[in-house]
């Protein structure tokens, strides 16, 4: 099996590594974990004032697919409402990274992480 | 023998998450010599086939039931239930989060070349993994909490990709 293009770009150069202060405001903090490959991983978005995602971070310990897909969705959920991110779909992330069947549950782990962020987020501000 | 049926059957082991290792072994090794390709030299080419049917079924099951983690699996499949290792992404937050350092700890460790570190962690996961697998053999064997059962197997699953990432970095420092 060999990496599409667009994962090997996402797996040499991730988006978005690293995480926010404890401090910082606005910050929902998601954690899922993939138990057939045994990947983890956190992503956090930072929600302005007007209920837009700002900026996004990620820390994952999986494969190249798992690192991409979390690379990918921090990118596309800058710029988006929390119920806009919640729209992404792990078969948009499968697509564009040309994951193949067996690495599907990579994109699976991706919505996922962003939807427990969400609920994170909704649940320290009281939505 | 019959095909159909399941791995502890073809071995005449009792259907438990607990069992006699060296009577997996001997049973193996029975039904291998049994149907070993030399005793069919002379026989038909169906009976060859299902000669060869059979070693595979054999190889599998055994391969199955000797490790404890597949073995829970397929026990967990027996009495059908799903283990959901694809699907189910919401683990505690504190068993990923605690998942996350061990695996930090295991990349700093092999990054910094600190073989000593890896060894105690090493130390540190067997102890854990044994107390775990002590519990899913009661959850099994005691009380048959299959939903519980597949929780325990899906935290193991991380647990055994940590042994080996452990084990990995381990080698990489020998090279």
């Amino acid at each position: 099996m060999s990496y599409s293009e667009k994962v090997i770009d996402h797996y040499e150069n991730p988006r978005n590594v690293g995480a926010f202060g404890k401090e910082e405001e606005g910050v929902g903090t998601g954690m899922v974990g993939a138990p057939a490959c045994g990947d983890v991983m956190k992503l956090q978005i930072k929600v302005n004032k007007d209920g837009i995602i700002e900026d996004a971070k990620f820390k994952t310990y999986g494969c190249g697919s798992a690192i991409a897909s979390s690379s990918l969705v921090t990118e596309w959920v800058k710029g988006k409402s929390v119920d806009q991110a919640l729209a992404i779909k792990n078969a948009d992330i499968a697509e564009e990274l040309a994951l193949p069947p067996v690495k599907i549950h990579c994109s699976i782990l991706a919505e996922d992480a962003i939807k427990a962020a969400v609920a994170d987020y909704k649940k320290k501000h009281g939505e | 023998m019959d095909l159909t049926a399941d791995y502890f059957s073809l071995f005449q082991l009792p259907r438990s998450f607990k069992i006699d290792m060296t009577e997996l072994d001997a049973r193996y090794r029975n039904v291998q010599a049994e149907v070993h390709p030399d005793r069919f030299a002379a026989a038909s080419e169906a009976e060859k086939r299902l000669s060869m049917q059979w070693a595979t079924q054999a190889n599998e099951a055994y391969r199955t039931l000797k490790k404890p983690l597949e073995r829970a699996k397929y026990l967990l499949h027996l009495a059908g239930h799903d283990v959901q290792a694809d699907k189910n992404t919401a683990m505690p937050a504190e068993f990923l989060m605690e998942q996350m350092e061990w695996r930090e700890a295991v990349a700093d460790a092999r990054a910094g070349g600190d073989h000593h570190e890896l060894e105690q962690l090493l130390e540190r996961l067997n102890t854990d993994l044994a107390a775990h697998y002590g519990e899913l053999a009661a959850l099994i064997d005691d009380v048959a909490d299959w939903p519980k059962a597949a929780e325990a197997v899906r935290r193991l699953m991380f647990m055994e990709r940590l042994l080996s990432e452990i084990e990995d970095a381990l080698v990489a420092l020998e090279e």
